[in-house]
């Protein structure tokens, strides 16, 4: 997990934005359908979509390579790039070796594969995992490069996440360039005086950093909320903007998990 | 470790997500009542916080390093209840911002790591307060035992689930031992890491230790008539 460190744009709700806000450390800025759907709709419909994957068994292959194919679908109308996509999915890898041993050790029965002695569960787990968590990471990817971390925060609010959680995660988007410089100011203090962290004996040294995060950070919320109080602020944020739903984007944006549970529903009954 | 989709069934994904909004909720409420009842920018800090804290790379040796997770970090700076709504705060943006652990795994992921070690964490210092004298050594000491103890909790929270609902061929028994083993050994270096943080913090700003602020004795305001030069 990595932060640039990006700056803050300036924050308003109905500007055109070309640069990217705090917190859009995935988001790649394009004109399409997808980005303009509201980001509760987008959200809910990835979660609905990972469910109905998730709940597909694993040896209807064809559904999961139509699943596949939809998010595909999907990340083209977006116009994300595909090798962005492909080289961020990367994250996966830890979970591909675990899928990829598991037929060395699953149980009986066993196939022969290029003289190598394999499970036959272990395999149809191995590829459930594998396929499942491609189609999960592409989801998670798509989403998170179509949709804005404010408008998410926003969204997610309309669909009852409860408001302070919501205020909690916008402090932390708008303020982690903030301390992930302040960390980036240590790190250059340490180093101008001839530190460099080689091992465990160096965890002091780290840790009194890590200590001292806390103290200026927690301290900075202080004032931050002193300073919202004195402007007025009684525990609720109040919007000016408010994004407009409307049933289309439920329905286009529905289309997907849709599409994907007629595709499970028949998987189930054909296999 | 951020889980991907798939690797727990539906049902165990869905019921960990029910078993998170129970603990927000409770957390919610319990915040609310408490006397700064707008503390969302100070928890939202604390977010950013164990957040940036994680990026923090301990050297292990080798080329090897590791990271806190920081839940049983978290419980002891700012109390159980704030806590667990940073930490699911933390996962939840992972997930749905830098798209790092599944959609359908996010009540599993939160569960683990937000919750579960906030709450061993909170008991095991708890626990470990009672037997130890009320010194900033021992609330360092106990900062240690719960942070060990809270990752293979963690870690054991896990194999519970995929024992429940694991979608793979490994025994659950090899994965308890495999998994929970190598966690103990992960726990002794968030053990060090939080020890030293919750130490360095003591040493300048007590007060600001939620779990300490019993223990220590209250500072009193003392106002002097001149400056001594």
């Amino acid at each position: 997990m990595k932060l640039s460190p990006e700056r803050v744009v300036l924050d308003t709700n109905n500007a055109h934005e070309h640069g990217h806000g705090v917190g859009d450390h995935l988001y790649v800025h394009r004109h399409s359908l997808v980005h303009d759907l509201p980001a509760q709709v987008k959200t809910v419909a990835a979660i609905v979509f990972i469910f109905v994957v998730v709940l597909t068994p694993v040896h209807a292959v064809g559904a999961f390579a139509v699943y596949l194919g939809l998010v595909f679908v999907v990340v083209k109308i977006a116009d994300l790039p595909f090798p962005l996509v492909l080289r961020r999915m990367l994250i996966e890898i830890p979970f591909v070796l675990f899928a990829v041993l598991m037929p060395f050790f699953g149980p009986e029965p066993r196939v022969e594969f290029l003289g190598l002695s394999l499970s036959q569960e272990g395999l149809w787990s191995a590829f459930g995992i594998l396929a499942k968590g491609t189609i999960g990471v592409a989801t998670s990817i798509t989403l998170a490069a179509t949709t804005r971390a404010r408008d998410l925060l926003q969204g997610l609010e309309t669909i009852g996440v409860p408001d302070l959680l919501v205020q909690i995660a916008s402090f932390m988007l708008r303020y982690s360039a903030v301390v992930t410089d302040d960390l980036s100011r240590m790190k250059v203090a340490r180093e101008s005086r001839g530190f460099s962290a080689t091992g465990v004996k160096h965890w002091k040294v780290l840790a009194n950093s890590a200590g001292a995060l806390f103290i200026r950070s927690y301290e900075r919320g202080e004032r931050v909320h002193l300073a919202m109080l004195s402007r007025g602020y009684n525990g609720t944020i109040i919007d000016l903007y408010k994004p407009v739903v409307t049933k289309k984007d439920w329905r286009t944006a529905m289309a997907l998990p849709i599409v994907a549970a007629s595709i499970m529903v028949i998987a189930w009954i054909t296999l | 470790m951020h889980m991907p989709d798939g690797l727990i069934n539906a049902p165990v994904s869905i019921g960990a997500g029910v078993l998170v909004a129970g603990a927000v909720a409770v957390s919610l409420k319990k915040t609310k009542g408490s006397l700064d009842s707008q503390t969302a920018p100070m928890a939202g800090l604390v977010a950013v916080f164990i957040f940036a804290a994680q990026m923090i790379n301990f050297p292990v040796a080798a080329g090897t390093s590791g990271h806190l997770m920081g839940g049983a970090l978290a419980a002891i700076l700012v109390g159980p209840w704030v806590a667990v709504l940073v930490m699911t705060v933390v996962v939840g943006i992972q997930a749905l911002v830098f798209a790092d652990g599944g959609l359908s795994a996010l009540g599993i992921n939160i569960l683990n790591m937000g919750i579960v070690t906030v709450i061993v964490g909170t008991l095991v210092f708890a626990l470990t307060m009672k037997v130890l004298s009320k010194t900033k050594s021992s609330i360092v000491a106990a900062s240690a035992i719960a942070a060990f103890i809270s990752v293979p909790a963690a870690a054991l929270a896990f194999v519970i689930e995929y024992y429940l609902g694991g979608n793979a061929t490994y025994d659950p028994m090899t994965v308890l031992i495999s998994v929970v083993g190598v966690h103990l050994l992960i726990g002794i270096g968030e053990a060090i890491i939080t020890a030293l943080t919750v130490g360095a913090i003591l040493a300048t700003r007590a007060d600001l230790v939620d779990g300490a602020r019993k223990f220590l004795p209250k500072q009193k305001l003392i106002i002097k008539d001149s400056v001594v030069s």
